[in-house]
This record gives C-alpha cells, structure tokens and sequence, in this order.
C-alpha cells in the first residue's frame, strides 16, 4: 500500500470525524490532523499507553507530565486525548492552561556558554586586544557595548595599530548566565519581575502559554479500545458484529448534506395557491393568454371613459405594430359608442364624442379585467344565462413611475362572480371567505371609486406587523353600463375583486424589494430557499435581511 | 386619486369642532375619503429641499385628504367641509340658484373661428363675494384641481376667472393667428405676443406642460372684452389686466373647452363652491353664451335632476332591509335630497349639480350603502352553485412546472417585455425576423417589444448568477407574444429550459427533453407518431431559439411549443 494513499484515506475518515462530531476546536485542523496519524499509527500506540498509565494512577495524570515521562512531544500525547475522547466516554479530559517561563534558542546558548559579554570579556588577554579584532568575534558586537556598560573592559584608542581593548577587571560574575540556568531549572520564580523583564526584552527568556490536558477515567473507562463505527455496513449486518460495536453518536447540531433538486419560484408557488383557493371555492379559470389587448376591451367595454387618465400614454403602453385591432364585434361596439356618448340602460352616459379609432388602439393590458369583460361578454351570448364564478391571476403593464414596490409588468388575481340578485353584502361574505383562507380574518370595506364598478369598496386588513389598517385589495359589483350592452340579463349582478400577486407574496417571504422577487435579477439562492406557501398558516416573523 | 390639503384648523373651525387624527381618519374612512398625510408646509419643503430653505415656512398642521377621482365637489375646502356636515346631518345641503342681475346680463359671443380648436365655452358671474386670504388660495388651488383631473391637464377644459370691474362685456371668445394676439399675461410687467409667449413658457415648469395642448394650431383660443382687453388666452395663461385678488368683488368666471359636458360640470363646481361667499349665499349670477350659430344659452345650469328609485331596489342590491324612509334619509346625508312619494316604495331623488357623479341607479345605491355603512352590513354566501374548471393550458403548465422541478431544474420568472436587442442582436437573429410586437411610448429600452422567445429571460437570469455554484439547471413556463396576421397578436406558451455548466453537457438538456416527452406521454420516433430531433437551420454557434426544436404527438393540442435551448457560454468567451 503506497503511504500517500494511507494518508489520503486517514484525512478522509479525520474528516467525517470533524464534520459529524462535536468537539472543542483548540487545535487548528492541520495540526490535528497530524496527531491523529500520530495517534493511531505509532508502532505502540501512545492512546493505549496513556490508558495503562491511568489505570496506574490515581485520580488521573497531567499530559505534559506524561510526554515528558514518556520522553516524546507533548503534542503527540494530547493527539491520544483528542482520539480516546472521540470515542464516548473512556475518559475525561479537562482543558488546562499554564503559563510558563521558557529560554529561547538564544536563551538556552546563554545558559549553557555564557553571556555575549562573558563571552568578550574572556577572550581578552591581559595584553589587550585589537577591536577589530574583538569585533570578529561570534559575541563581539553584542558583548562588547555590554561589557563596556558594566565596565569590564575599557577601549585604548591611542595604541599604535588602532583601538585596543583591555580588562578593567580581574574577574566578573555572569548573573544573566545564573539567571538563565535558574529559569532552566524551572527555578524562574526566583527572579524577580523586573530582572524577567530584561531578560525578556534581550529576547533570552519568553512566557509561554502551554495547553494541557488532565486526564481522568471516563464512565467506560477501559484499556483496551476499539474505534466507534460511524455507518452501519452490510458486512456488520450479515456478520451480526454490529452487536457488539460501538457506534458514534449522531451529531445533531451539524448540517445535514441537502438533496440534489430543482426549485419552484416563490411567486409562482404563491400564485398556484391563489388557484387552489379559487378552485376550493367553486371557481373557474377564465383564458388570460392574450397580453396584447385592444383599448376596446380593456376601457371601453368596462365604461371606462375615452378621456380617462388610465388612457393616458403615461400610464399605458400603448403599441406601434400592431398598432390597432383588427376584430372587434361591431354591433356590441355600437352599444357600447352609445351607452358612452348617450347613456342608455338607465345611465346618463358620459355625454362626449366616442370615437371608434381610440377604441381599436391596441395596448398592453392594463388589467385582467379585460379579460373578465371578454368571459363576460360570452357568457352574455348564451342563453338562456347561467350563474357563473370565474378568476384568473396573469400578469398585467403599466407605463408608471418605478420603485421598490413597482414594476412595469406584475400579476394581477381577479375574482368574478355573476348571478341574479347579487348584493354588496354578497360581496362582502365571499370576500370574507376568500381572505380567510388567505389568513387574513380582519377585514374592513371602505368605499371607493372605480370607472367600472359601483358600488365600489377597498378592503382593508388589519396588519399586526405594521400596526395599521393596509389595503389588501379592491372590489365593486360591476357598473349596469357594462353589463347591459354586453347583452346580460338586467337582473343579474356581477361583483368582482381583484388584487396584485406580487404583494401579499412580498409580505409573506419578507422581501422589501420587488426586484428582489421578479425578474432576472433575482437571487436564485433566494429561489432555492424559499419554503412551502400555506397562506393559511401562522406567518412567521419577517427573516433578517442576510447577505447569501 | 386626487389628494386635497386642507389646513386642519381652518378646517375644524369650518367643521364647528375639533377632532383628534384618529377620529378625523375614521370619519374619512365611513365617507370613502382617504387621510393620507399629517404633514405641514414647513415639513413638506424640508422633505424636499432640506431644511435650510424650510426654516421660516409655515408649520401650520396640513392635512393632505385623497378624494376618489369621480367627486369633483370634495376637491376644496369648502366643498369638503359641505360633504361632511350634510353626512353628520349637521346642516342641510344647500341649494344653488342661479339669479338674473339687475342690470345688463353678462354676455360672451363665441366666434366660428373657435371651431376647430376649442369649440365651447360657458361663463357665469360671481357677484359680491367676500375673500379672505384663505379663502383666496382655496379658490385658486380649487381651479388647478380641477384642471388636473376632470379637465385632463387642461386638454379638455381650461378655467379664465376676472376681476369683473376692470373689464367691461360683452366678450368675444374667437380664435387668432398667434402673432395677431399681444397681451400683458399674468405676472408679467409687459406685453407679449402669444408667439413670444408660447417660446417664454417652454422654461416654465409649470405651463410647459398645456403648450402642447395648442401649440401647432394656426389660430390660438382668446377672449377679449368690448375695449379688446385680453381675458385669457385659453388654456395658457390669463391676461394680468382683470387679475383677481384678495380684494376682488365680482368675479367673471369663463370655461373653454373641447367637452362642453364637462365645461358645464366645471363651472358648476366653481359657482356652488365659492358662492358661499357672496353677499347672497349660494346665489349666481346668470352669464349669457351666444354660439356661432346664433344660438344663445344661459350658464351656468345648475340643474337639479329628479330620479325615481324603488326602495326595495337599494335594498336587494345592497342586501340590507330598510324602511323606504330611512333610505330617504340616508341619501339626503349623501347630499342627495330624497324622499319617499307615490305608493310608499318609490323615492324620489334630488341630483344637485355639484353631483355631477351620479349617472345611474346603480351611483346613488352606493351612495345609500355609504350612508348605512359598508361595515354594517350583513355578510352573506351567494348561493351561486358552480363546478370549477381550469383553463386546460394553465392546467398542463402546472403539472409541467412540479415535475420540471422534480427533474432537478429551478424555475425562473422573468419579464415579458424586454428591449428589441434581448430578442434580437444579442441572439443573433434580425429583429424583422422575431414577428415581435412593438411598444410605441416606452420609457426606457427594458419596454420596447414583448419578448418572442424566453431565452433572453433566462441567460440574464444565468448573468446575475455568476456567483452560484455550478451547474444552474433554470426553466420557466410562460407567455411569449408573436404578431399574427389574424388578430393582430398572440400569446404562445413555452417551455425554455437551461443548463449551464463547466462544460456543455447536452445530453443533460437532450434528457430533459425526453423526460419531458415521456411525461406528455408523447414516444420517440416518428414512425411511432413520436417526437424527433432534428437541428434546425440556424448557426450551429449562436444561441437559435430553434437550434433544436422538437415535434410530434400532436401538442399542438396544448398549445403547447416546446424550445429546448442548449448554448455553452464559456465558448463564447462570456
């Protein structure tokens, strides 16, 4: 077996240990790793020689204590702590930090052969010596400025071949030789502080803070080991040795691996429940799949007035090519041009010139009103009339101003409903049923104005969040001037309602930016962790906004 | 939504109390009027130009009230302080008379000229009127509403009013060529022909936006009065001559316009409003208008409309069982004064003429549900009984959409409209070719066609996503719009599905294409009546929307077109 492939295959397995258990992380993973192999795959195992030896003791044993008994590195022996504490509860390990007065490689040389200044002072002769000669010297720099400050030596800048040095004195005491030795004898106490210091700042001496273990026996204290398995194998099985092997715990506090898998989009996940809701309730789909829609349809029909602001081209795309409609059913047109221009139906009408060219402007529809008016409108040719309900949700342009909560194009969710005697308080009920299943149970009816509904009402819900009443949505029963010239029974009513897909989607998933829902620019890790739409359920608090 | 701001203690006092702003916001709430904002003058130019130019602005509190667009008679002060006291039956609602003057009546003589720019006109006279500073300002801010809303910017109907004693009738409302008119404007020291004055108001930010409005006509709307003193040249500016003011005591009110209707509306908002200010309140004095056919009418109408509704018709629309006499009631606190006559079923409805609104039955059943309260009445189930179906295609598109995902891709939602250049150059194709529909006013290049085909959807989605882990497995199922020379245009559903990766892995994208076959329960090979792969015409090294195209098992059916689109990026070098 080659070695690197050993070393691959015990990374490997270190880790899984890493991933899936919980241990402290005083010990970076590259370091960790080496004592593991260290650990395991030393010729007598030092983990099986630190459970001899706490078998032995009393109470436990100290890991420096023992590295040193054993005569190997202190690292090798807190690898076997880390590996038996891995396996349960063989032992116990308490995380102990002392500190400690350590000589340095500079240090040490000092302890042994004596301080720079020792050092020059003793390479002089009694007749003195050059100082460049000096000054060759391994020690010579530092020695000899300290050996002048103690006044050991003394420099004769008058002899003849240049500057020569001489002793001051017989014999001198090398105290940072002494003081050294003591610290080595780990006597370091014995110094004072400041006498440390000075020694620390000439970079002889450094405090170190050493991590040990005290070991102790743990609840299934043994000496002999085997490791825990971490998966259940075939072989375990069929051998039945699974009943006898320990088994890792499951770390619960780690991350799962998540499954491979495509996602839905939020809103649309949202929209499909809107469907479920209207389909729950008896509704039918109405087709929606033309966005290119006639001014005819989306104003005329719906008396909305040809001299209506929401005709404006600032607030409508209107288009170049195909810039009018082709179809239009003419004798319904006339109906329409006169309930506009005269009245009819028990209407005033607007009294102004209705000019067929502005209804064949095509545009992009405003709204899936339109739509509902063209259902409408079929239903209105067969007789004899049939009650119906109806909703759509498509989406729906706006030439507007845009900001956070405005897009040129959104979705819009409309309900319809036609039946003889319909009445505002119906409305209301189905409209009180409708947002129940949205979970929204506090409702308010304001009254409104719409081109094409009267009477109209705003429906207002109570927000908890924000403290206040917010609009949620907007209703009416279809105006007379609609209906009649489409060619529906005077006695039936239609009441409707209608609201945006995007904003109760904004407030369910906490997102404060439209752009941050729709469109391309969208987050798809976003879109990835989206969780399941139930409108119904409790909503939970708004998530923190968090960078991906 | 026109938004009204009214100065909360001048608006209490009209109200004869006071009330806290969660009290006035629910009263709002009941009448349909909307207490948007608590603000003051102060406040509002430190939101807008900072805090130095505020300091010294007045700090009197604001409150900035939405009127649903169809009530031109809550657009001032007054009119607002009218609605709510006849709602809270605190006073009656008022009714406006139009009075003959002692003297010589008022006459404006409209010429042929105005023909063919701006046909009608209506005038009336408000005699002795007292203003005060406020009451100035609300009668001036009173006409820019006005002009904002039913008179369309000004394009339908624009408003003259003068200081009567400075002129002297009859007036001439004609039209001339821009050069033959020269007048002293409003808040200008000298005289301008209108040419000189259609180039000064290009910088105006304000009038620029009614230049249009005239602008290429050869002949311009003007109103002289007998000594040739310019009024106004409508709907730019009024002559500085008859200006009025504070002091002014007998206004000359004149309505141009292209919708007579709404002139006469206009008009009649302006007289009921503010004649509460004349010696004789609620009195107007008539004008007279001579058209060009030599007809003459008396303006302005202030006609009261009588409409005959049955009780139990309110009732059963609004699904509440009152009295006959309790809606009577309730309409006359809707400023519609009504009572009940004939067999005890009918009432009879007054319609004043600042309820221009009311049109039909159906305007003064909301009124009496406003009256009783939307939040008093009984909620009920329609017993409607319906069986529900979906529309097959939306149907097809949700089974589609779960099982997309559950073939490991992510769905995407992307815009409808784009610039020509998504559908076009960056695909390599010309934009003739696409059959795309054209935007005409688009405000920006994000809005100049709906897009042919999603794919530009869907590589931008990718470009945004340059920091995901690879690989990005996206789809959508949506709308695309392709001219059709039927119905002008159409919408086709698609299915655009891509995979992007290191490398180009088509067989990735050819299996979810047979994955998505065999959900459509459509077999390969055409022999079997299945779908085949065939590659297209198109440059093998551009992203074709038909590079790869599928057919067969008749899905047409579903309307259904399948582009399946592979195109490795990295070879492009992007």
């Amino acid at each position: 077996m080659e070695p690197g492939w050993r070393w691959e295959l015990s990374a490997v397995h270190h880790l899984r240990l890493r991933r899936h258990t919980q241990d402290d992380d005083t010990l970076s993973p590259a370091l960790r790793l080496d004592t593991f192999k260290m650990a395991m795959h030393s010729p007598v195992p030092v983990a099986e020689l630190l459970l001899r030896r706490l078998e032995a003791s009393d109470g436990g044993l100290d890991s420096a204590e023992l590295a040193a008994e054993l005569g190997m590195e202190h690292q090798a022996v807190v690898g076997a702590v880390k590996s038996l504490q891995a396996l349960g509860e063989v032992i116990e390990a308490e995380l102990r930090s002392t500190k400690r007065w350590e000589l340095t490689a500079e240090g040490e040389e000092i302890a042994r052969e004596g301080s720079h200044e020792a050092r020059v002072f003793r390479s002089i002769p009694p007749e003195g010596l050059a100082q460049s000669e000096l000054m060759r010297l391994p020690s010579g720099k530092v020695g000899f400025s300290k050996a002048m400050s103690n006044k050991w030596i003394r420099v004769d800048k008058s002899a003849a071949d240049g500057p020569r040095v001489f002793r001051v004195v017989d014999s001198m005491e090398d105290e940072v030789q002494r003081r050294l030795q003591l610290v080595q004898g780990g006597q370091a106490e014995k110094l004072g502080e400041k006498e440390r210091s000075e020694l620390r700042k000439r970079k002889l001496l450094a405090e170190v803070t050493l991590k040990t273990y005290w070991v102790s026996k743990g609840s299934a204290f043994s000496t002999s080991i085997s490791k825990q398995e971490t998966e259940l194998s075939p072989e375990m099985i069929s051998s039945g040795s699974w009943r006898d092997r320990p088994f890792k715990p499951y770390n619960f506090l780690a991350h799962g691996v998540l499954p491979d898998s495509g996602h839905l989009h939020p809103l649309l996940k949202v929209r499909s429940q809107f469907r479920q809701i209207f389909l729950e309730m008896g509704f039918t789909e109405m087709p929606t799949d033309n966005f290119i829609e006639s001014s005819f349809w989306n104003f005329d029909a719906l008396f909305q007035p040809q001299q209506h602001p929401a005709r404006d081209q600032h607030d409508t795309f209107f288009l170049r090519d195909p810039a009018e409609a082709l179809q239009l059913p003419m004798d319904y047109v006339q109906r329409v041009k006169r309930t506009h221009s005269q009245g009819g139906y028990g209407s005033q009408g607007y009294k102004y010139t209705w000019k067929l060219d502005e209804a064949r402007k095509n545009l992009l529809r405003t709204h899936t009103t339109s739509a509902s008016a063209r259902a409408l409108y079929r239903l209105a040719q067969k007789k004899p009339f049939t009650p119906v309900k109806y909703f759509s949700i498509d989406r729906v342009f706006r030439n507007e101003t845009l900001d956070a909560t405005h897009l040129a194009e959104f979705h819009q969710i409309e309900g319809v409903v036609a039946d003889h005697g319909l009445t505002l308080g119906h409305l209301m009920g189905i409209l009180r049923e409708f947002f129940t299943k949205l979970g929204i149970t506090q409702l308010r009816f304001k009254p409104a104005y719409n081109p094409y509904t009267e009477p109209s009402m705003e429906v207002f819900s109570y927000h908890q969040g924000l403290k206040k009443w917010v609009e949620v949505g907007n209703s009416g029963v279809f105006r007379p001037e609609m209906l009649l010239p489409m060619g529906l029974p005077e006695n039936v009513s239609v009441i409707a309602w209608g609201l945006s897909l995007e904003r109760p989607t904004m407030i369910k998933y906490g997102i404060n930016n439209i752009r941050d829902l729709v469109g391309h620019k969208v987050n798809l890790q976003m879109v990835y962790d989206s969780p399941l739409c139930r409108l119904d359920a409790e909503p939970r608090p708004p998530p923190t906004q968090e960078a991906a | 939504m026109p938004t009204v701001s009214v100065k909360r203690d001048l608006l209490f006092q009209a109200l004869g109390r006071t009330y806290t702003d969660e009290e006035f916001d629910e009263l709002c709430f009941e009448f349909g009027l909307e207490l948007d904002e608590i603000t003051s003058e102060k406040e509002i130019i430190s939101k807008e130009q900072g805090n130095v130019k505020a300091a010294g602005a007045s700090d009197v509190v604001l409150y900035k009230i939405d009127v649903p667009a169809n009530r031109y008679d809550l657009l001032c002060l007054e009119g607002l302080v009218r609605g709510l006291q006849v709602f809270k039956e605190r006073i009656k609602a008022p009714v406006y008379k139009r009075v003959m003057p002692d003297g010589k009546i008022q006459k404006l003589i409209i010429t042929e000229e105005t023909a063919k720019i701006r046909p009608f006109a209506v005038a009336a006279v408000l005699r002795n009127i007292k203003f005060t500073k406020d009451r100035y300002d609300s009668f001036i801010e009173l006409q820019e509403k006005l002009h904002q809303n039913i008179c369309r910017k000004r394009a339908l109907v624009a408003i003259g009013t003068h200081d009567l004693d400075t002129l002297s009738g009859p007036f001439t409302y004609t039209a001339k060529r821009p050069s033959d008119i020269k007048f002293k404007p409003l808040n200008k020291t000298k005289e301008y022909t209108a040419c000189e004055l259609m180039n000064i108001y290009k910088t105006d930010n304000h009038l620029k936006h009614y230049l249009h409005i005239i602008e290429n006509k050869p002949l311009y709307p003007v109103i002289y009065d007998s000594n040739g003193v310019v009024l106004s040249m409508p709907p730019i500016i009024n002559g500085d001559h008859s200006r009025i003011t504070v002091n002014t005591r007998n206004i000359f009110i004149e309505c141009t316009g292209t919708d007579f209707t709404k002139a006469k509306i206009v008009l009649d908002i302006i007289v009921t409003m503010f004649s509460e200010y004349c010696e004789n309140q609620f009195t107007v004095e008539a004008a007279e208008v001579v058209f060009p056919n030599g007809k003459s009418y008396t303006f302005p109408e202030l006609a009261y409309r009588k409409e005959m509704v049955r009780a139990d018709l309110i009732n059963k629309k609004v699904g509440i069982r009152e009295t006959p006499e309790n809606l009577a009631k309730l309409l006359t606190r809707m400023y519609l004064k009504s009572e009940v006559i004939g067999d005890g079923n009918q009432i009879e409805i007054e319609i004043p003429p600042t309820r221009a609104d009311i049109i039909h039955a159906c305007d003064i059943v909301e009124d009496a549900a406003i009256a009783y309260g939307y939040n008093n009445i009984q909620m009920t189930l329609p017993k409607t009984y319906t069986i529900a179906n979906q529309f097959p295609l939306n149907k097809l598109t949700e089974l589609l959409r779960y099982d997309m995902a559950a073939a490991g891709f992510t769905e995407v939602l992307t815009f409808a409209l784009c610039s020509q250049e998504d559908i076009a150059d960056k695909l390599g194709l010309d934009i003739s070719a696409t059959k795309a529909v054209h935007i005409s006013n688009p405000k920006t290049a994000e809005f100049q066609v709906a897009r042919t085909t999603l794919l530009p959807g869907l590589l931008k989605t990718i470009a945004a996503n340059r920091k995901m882990p690879l690989p990005l497995k996206l789809f959508e199922i949506s709308d695309i719009v392709i001219k059709d020379s039927n119905t002008g245009a159409k919408n086709y559903r698609h299915l655009c599905a891509v995979y992007y990766n290191k490398n180009p892995g088509f067989e990735i994208i050819h299996g979810l294409l047979d994955r998505i076959m065999q959900l459509l329960d459509v077999p390969p090979g055409e022999d079997k009546g299945g779908y085949v792969i065939k590659a297209s015409e198109g440059k093998t090294d551009e992203p074709n929307p038909e590079l790869v195209t599928v057919s067969g098992g008749g899905y047409t059916l579903f309307f259904m077109k399948l582009v399946i689109l592979i195109w490795d990026f990295r070879k492009k070098g992007r």
